[in-house]
């Protein structure tokens, strides 16, 4: 998985670790990468991790383990650290729902990262979780799913955001806010300028999923 | 209510082989369940599950080997089930690539690896999997099964599920014993006392014979339909399964 090499001209392919801090499955999210042409570490060294071109942070379980997790491996200031910068993350599943300033499961509060305002909490479903394949309501102008406007992706989770409230800050361009609906409606995604997140699994979503994370690999090539 | 109906392929393997013979053409190595899992992921599959008869504990590690290489070129979710006892045994196939862990016996005998499980990794990842027989012994009239079928517990069906599912189970495959290997339809009746009473997904398994007896499983209250002889022997395809759900009006993914 892991590739020394590092080679500077500019068509070489973009180096993406994803952080490895003892989340679920990450060997999947590491070949989807490699399948949309990334050279891909599976780490969370803080020199590789702050050097990758693009770093992606997987998720599946309980919020509040995701994120003791990755505070364990310093992740919260390595992602801090990454955006102040404006170098590129990718956050999956829970890996996305941390973003946002809290979670809230069976009646426990946890703090998130808060790089977005708003809370994480269960989806008003009659059976949950939810769990296969749906359909987005994807933006006008968003890159992540350029193509892909009609596609199904893998959703498998019974929390997620449900309200958006950052508007756009001049001279930035307004975040790109990708809708879904199971029960209620949710936020399947977000792109605001260099962190993006998926509530669903690309690297289960079959060749859409590889080819929402090849548009998210080709974008990091900039 | 727009996720799409899955069709889920079922894969029985001992010592990283496929159990039964197969029948399909062009295939390099007809017994290997890594070339069989991208055939169904090619036919459109939207989950792949395994059920692992491995006897020993050195089989176990090719399982390990097979799920890891499936995980490699297969995109779509996989569910692992057969043998898991306990968390190591659910940590090591995650690591090596699954996304859901089937549990059966071992949860009959300890109810608690259920919660187990759920609280170290998520609800989402245990998939509660039932033999279910019809008997007069329990009140609902379907009692639970081990060994294939060919033993039967005490515990009645519906009420183990319900306990499951609150011990934290996040899906339910419910494999009907009298309707298995008949090919004869789906039990519906069992399907659709299993959806009054569940919370999580329920995936109906057992009985497919043709095409037209996916679309009625559905309609019982199933959210995803599980084959394996039929894909096995080639005599249905994923695609051809997939159509016929949309021409019963189903949502299903492309």
């Amino acid at each position: 998985m892991s590739d020394a090499r590092t080679d500077a001209s500019p068509t070489a392919a973009p180096s993406v670790v994803v952080l490895d801090y003892g989340s679920g499955n990450i060997h999947s999210a590491a070949k989807a990468l490699e399948a949309a042409g990334a050279r891909v570490t599976v780490t969370a060294d803080r020199g590789a991790v702050i050097d990758a071109d693009g770093l992606l942070v997987p998720g599946v379980g309980a919020f509040q383990a995701v994120i003791a997790g990755l505070r364990s491996v310093r992740g919260d200031e390595l992602i801090e650290r990454r955006l102040a910068g404006g170098r590129p993350v990718l956050g999956i599943c829970v890996g996305m729902q941390v973003m946002f300033e809290r979670g809230v499961e069976r009646g426990t509060e946890s703090d998130g990262l808060g790089q977005w305002p708003g809370e994480v909490t269960e989806l008003g479903a009659a059976v949950l979780p939810h769990m296969g394949w749906n359909t987005v309501d994807v933006p006008e102008g968003s890159v992540l799913f350029r193509g892909l406007e009609r596609e199904r992706f893998y959703f498998v989770h019974s929390y997620a955001a449900q309200h958006w409230s950052l508007e756009a800050l001049a001279p930035f361009p307004a975040p790109k806010v990708t809708w879904a609906e199971h029960g209620t409606r949710f936020i399947a995604a977000v792109e605001n300028g260099p962190l993006s997140a998926t509530q669903f699994h690309p690297e289960k979503s079959g060749r859409a999923g590889i080819r929402l994370l090849t548009n998210w690999v080709d974008s990091l090539r900039s | 209510m727009s996720v799409a109906v899955r069709v889920i392929p079922c894969l029985d393997v001992a010592d990283g082989r496929v159990v039964k013979g197969v029948n399909f053409l062009n295939l390099a190595d007809a017994g290997d369940p890594v070339e069989l899992a991208r055939r169904y992921f090619e036919q459109g599959a939207d989950e792949i599950t395994f059920l692992d008869v491995t006897a020993t504990v050195e089989g176990r590690a090719t399982t390990y080997d097979m799920v890891r290489r499936t995980a490699e070129q297969v995109f779509v979710p996989l569910t692992v089930g057969g043998g898991v006892r306990s968390t190591e045994d659910v940590d090591r196939l995650l690591a090596s690539g699954a996304d859901k862990i089937g549990v059966n016996s071992a949860a009959i005998a300890r109810p608690a690896l259920i919660g187990e499980i759920a609280d170290r990794f998520g609800a989402q990842v245990c998939v509660l999997s039932l033999d279910v027989k019809r008997s007069p012994k329990t009140p609902s009239g379907f009692v639970v099964t081990t060994h294939g079928g060919r033993t039967e517990t005490e515990l009645d069906a519906l009420a183990w599920a319900k306990q499951a599912i609150e011990l934290g189970a996040g899906e339910l495959l419910v494999n009907s014993i009298d309707a298995d290997g008949t090919k004869a339809g789906f039990d519906l009746e069992l399907t659709r006392a299993m959806r009054e009473l569940s919370t999580v997904p329920v995936i109906a398994s057992g009985g497919a014979g043709k095409l037209g007896d996916f679309a009625p499983a559905i309609a019982a209250g199933a959210d995803a339909v599980l084959a394996a002889s039929v894909f096995h022997y080639g005599e249905l395809t994923v695609g051809e399964v997939k159509d016929e759900l949309r021409e019963a009006g189903l949502e299903v993914r492309p």
